[in-house]
């Protein structure tokens, strides 16, 4: 229906000129399906609604891949859309494309609308501004691992469901205790690298790869096969081994099973909130994600998953005035406190994380803060800004595959972690060839 | 007069081969060209800038062991595709030609894989095997198998395999079907009066007649399991675990249209030009002399 007054509109707005050259249209493209998607259309509407100089058009274009694939191969063919959604592993990518994107910091700047960086999450904002702190993208949907629990599975296995899960090492022993108590199913988790390895890296302040994990330079290199990294994996390496740890899959499969009620723990991301609260027919908490005690210098703060709205080169000046108002409204602290709340993600500025305080929204959805904390309790460090590194996408690929060969008991830590670097760099230095 | 008839003599042949030539052109020569141009550069993804380094995609590629290998797992992979579509579906195309009443059922019911999108395809065969919630993994854990194809390279390679093979089967099927359809019935009903039983005759008068059709579906079997199935590797195992289901292909494929690694992507491309290429060769070769027309 919505889809329909905005296509509407779209086709009304071509064949009229009046209207025409009244309104000027901005192209959206982004990854959003379903409920997400809903969200999506409804945010343009109102803002189409709000002004009449500009008119704001949303497609979807697939899955975070998908998308990404279709606004490179669209700007190769002249055809790229204003916005482009794209995902977090897409940073280092759309960064070293100098003269098909266009920073938002300038954006904002020639467009007049009001933008003040400083009013952004530090831990959010991080991912996509420079080293010197300008804006690229604009953080849009963000997310943070956390852990999730399966009370009635605690109970059970005869386990205390308010036991201490804050470390690891307070995991271990509950898993012990889970695995006595019968659990078939400990531990499961969703996106292993992203949680296991990146965010685990930022949360005991450790580096993922060289030169601040990339931000510094494209001369970086992998530096996942260190101490605090290998100590966990192996860890969890021997967990699998003891039927501890089930290992699903490289997405998120592993929530199929924690939502039907057989596994006890999860690692998933904060947005798997909405999936389960509808789905799960057993009490569920929010914890923070574990560290482990004395490695590194955790907690630190954890690292966002999710998109940021990119703005592409090759318009019209005029276009990008529309750019920066639709870019300035989906900042606004209402537009962002309601997404926030529909969605599980993360709000992107402090006045919308308040305003979901004020509103009461935490008491009554407990557990749904503890992501938001999670990520602002520390001033970021060069370890836990985030990771921008090219190929990125390969990259995860080749340490999916070399966790696999720790879970299956092929490799050791070690071994496997020191392969996923050679392998990675080799990718690293390939773009930089590229990119340099 | 004679000149006139040789100018007459080549255009019209000219003409009437035309289309094809500038098919080929258009959709192979042209493409194939690209690559291998494509294949001595590393682009962005953007197409803002190239860098010319000759030979270094391949050397790239050669150094890593993990793409040696896909050669072997390509060939591993092709042959069981081709052995598990080809003999059932000669197995059940013998069984269906035998059949006098029903066999109109029968042939619908086996020629309906074939409908089936490979990546469909792939996704019923991996909720069967789902790891949790599969039925077949559910009986396997009853019988005290522990199925886990995401860990397993083995039981990774045997589902895409499998996968692979079913919907082929009853391609392979409607063709071995209709050459034993085209199978003297003198012949055989000569052999059954000198007493040659129904196994002495398939082997011994059968299958030789069978034999083009055999090669040729020898041929389009293995182009098969080399183009066409990166759809169902991409649902199943997304080329794990540790590479044990990437084939040259599924590889080309994640290289180029999802990782935007194009330099490396066009020089696979030059690499399975070549290895098909060679293969085409060896097959016509050498197979084709124990064919019998």
């Amino acid at each position: 229906m919505r889809k329909s007054v905005i296509g509407a509109l779209a086709v009304s707005t071509m064949l009229s000129p009046v209207v025409a050259s009244a309104q000027t249209e901005v192209q959206f493209w982004h990854a959003f399906t379903g409920r997400l998607g809903e969200l999506v259309a409804a945010q343009v509407e109102e803002f189409n609604a709000s002004q009449s100089d500009y008119v704001v058009v949303q497609s979807h274009k697939g899955n975070y891949s998908e998308t990404l694939n279709s606004g490179i191969a669209a700007f190769r063919a002249g055809e790229q859309p204003h916005i482009l959604m794209v995902f977090e592993v897409g940073t280092a990518t759309m960064m070293s494309a100098q003269g098909a994107t266009r920073p938002v910091f300038e954006v904002m700047a020639q467009s007049g609308a009001t933008f003040d960086p400083e009013a952004y999450i530090g831990s959010v904002k991080g991912y996509y501004t420079t080293t010197d702190g300008e804006m690229l993208s604009l953080p849009f949907n963000s997310s943070t691992p956390v852990l999730w629990v399966n009370r009635n599975a605690f109970e059970a296995a005869g386990v205390d469901p308010d036991t201490d899960l804050s470390t690891w090492q307070a995991v271990g022993d509950t898993l012990e205790a889970l695995k006595a108590g019968g659990s078939e199913c400990p531990l499961v988790t969703a996106w292993q690298s992203w949680i296991h390895l990146e965010n685990f890296s930022a949360y005991h302040d450790v580096p993922f790869a060289s030169q601040d994990n990339g931000f510094a330079g494209l001369d970086t290199e992998l530096m996942l096969n260190g101490a605090a990294q290998v100590a966990h994996l192996t860890a969890m390496g021997e967990w699998a081994q003891d039927g501890k740890f089930i290992y699903t899959g490289r997405r998120n499969e592993g929530g199929a099973n924690f939502r039907s009620g057989e596994c006890a723990l999860f690692t998933e991301s904060s947005a798997g909130y909405a999936g389960i609260k509808a789905e799960a027919e057993f009490d569920f908490d929010v914890r923070p994600l574990p560290y482990w005690e004395g490695v590194g210098n955790g907690p630190q703060n954890t690292i966002i998953g999710g998109a940021s709205l990119w703005v592409m080169e090759g318009h019209e000046e005029d276009e990008y005035a529309g750019v920066g108002e639709f870019l300035a409204f989906l900042s606004s602290s209402d537009v962002q406190a309601q997404w926030h709340q529909d969605t599980g993600y993360l709000p992107i500025t402090s006045a919308a994380g308040d305003a979901t305080r004020a509103a009461g929204f935490y008491e009554e959805n407990p557990g749904t803060d503890i992501a938001v904390m999670q990520m602002t309790a520390n001033e970021p460090t060069a370890n836990s800004k985030g990771l921008r590194l090219g190929s990125f996408d390969q990259i995860r690929g080749i340490i999916d595959e070399e966790l696999e060969a720790i879970w299956a008991g092929d490799k050791t830590a070690q071994e496997a972690m020191d392969s996923a670097k050679q392998r990675g760099d080799a990718l690293l230095r390939r773009f930089e060839a590229a990119n340099g | 007069m004679e000149k006139r008839v040789k100018f007459r003599g080549w255009l019209l042949p000219a003409l009437l081969i035309a289309p094809q030539v500038v098919i080929s052109a258009v959709f192979f020569f042209y493409p194939a060209g690209q690559a291998i141009w494509q294949s001595l550069f590393i682009p962005d993804p953007f197409g803002l800038s190239m860098q010319y380094v000759g030979l270094g995609n391949f050397e790239f590629l050669l150094s890593d062991p993990f793409y040696r290998a896909s050669f072997v797992t390509t060939a591993i992979f092709s042959i069981l595709v081709t052995l598990c579509s080809m003999i059932p579906a000669l197995f059940l195309a013998v069984i269906a030609d035998r059949l006098i009443k029903g066999s109109g059922v029968y042939r619908t019911l086996l020629i309906w894989p074939y409908a089936v999108a490979p990546a469909v395809a792939g996704v019923l065969w991996l909720f069967m095997f789902n790891t949790r919630v599969g039925v077949v993994s559910w009986y396997l854990g009853q019988l005290g198998y522990d199925w886990n194809h995401v860990l397993n390279g083995g039981e990774a390679m045997g589902l895409v395999v499998i996968a692979s093979a079913w919907g082929r089967i009853s391609y392979n099927f409607l063709f071995f079907f209709a050459a034993l359809q085209a199978v003297p019935k003198s012949v055989i009903e000569a052999a059954a009066i000198d007493g040659a039983h129904f196994w002495r005759r398939f082997w011994t008068i059968v299958l030789p007649l069978l034999s083009p059709t055999t090669f040729f579906l020898l041929v389009v079997n293995i182009v098969y399991s080399f183009f066409e199935t990166f759809g169902v590797i991409h649902t199943i195992t997304g080329g794990g675990p540790q590479q044990t289901t990437t084939i040259l292909v599924y590889k080309v494929y994640s290289d180029g249209f999802v990782s935007q690694d194009l330099g490396s992507s066009s020089a696979q491309s030059v690499i399975l030009l070549i290895v098909v290429g060679l293969l085409t060769v060896l097959q016509f070769k050498f197979i084709e002399k124990r064919v019998h027309y």
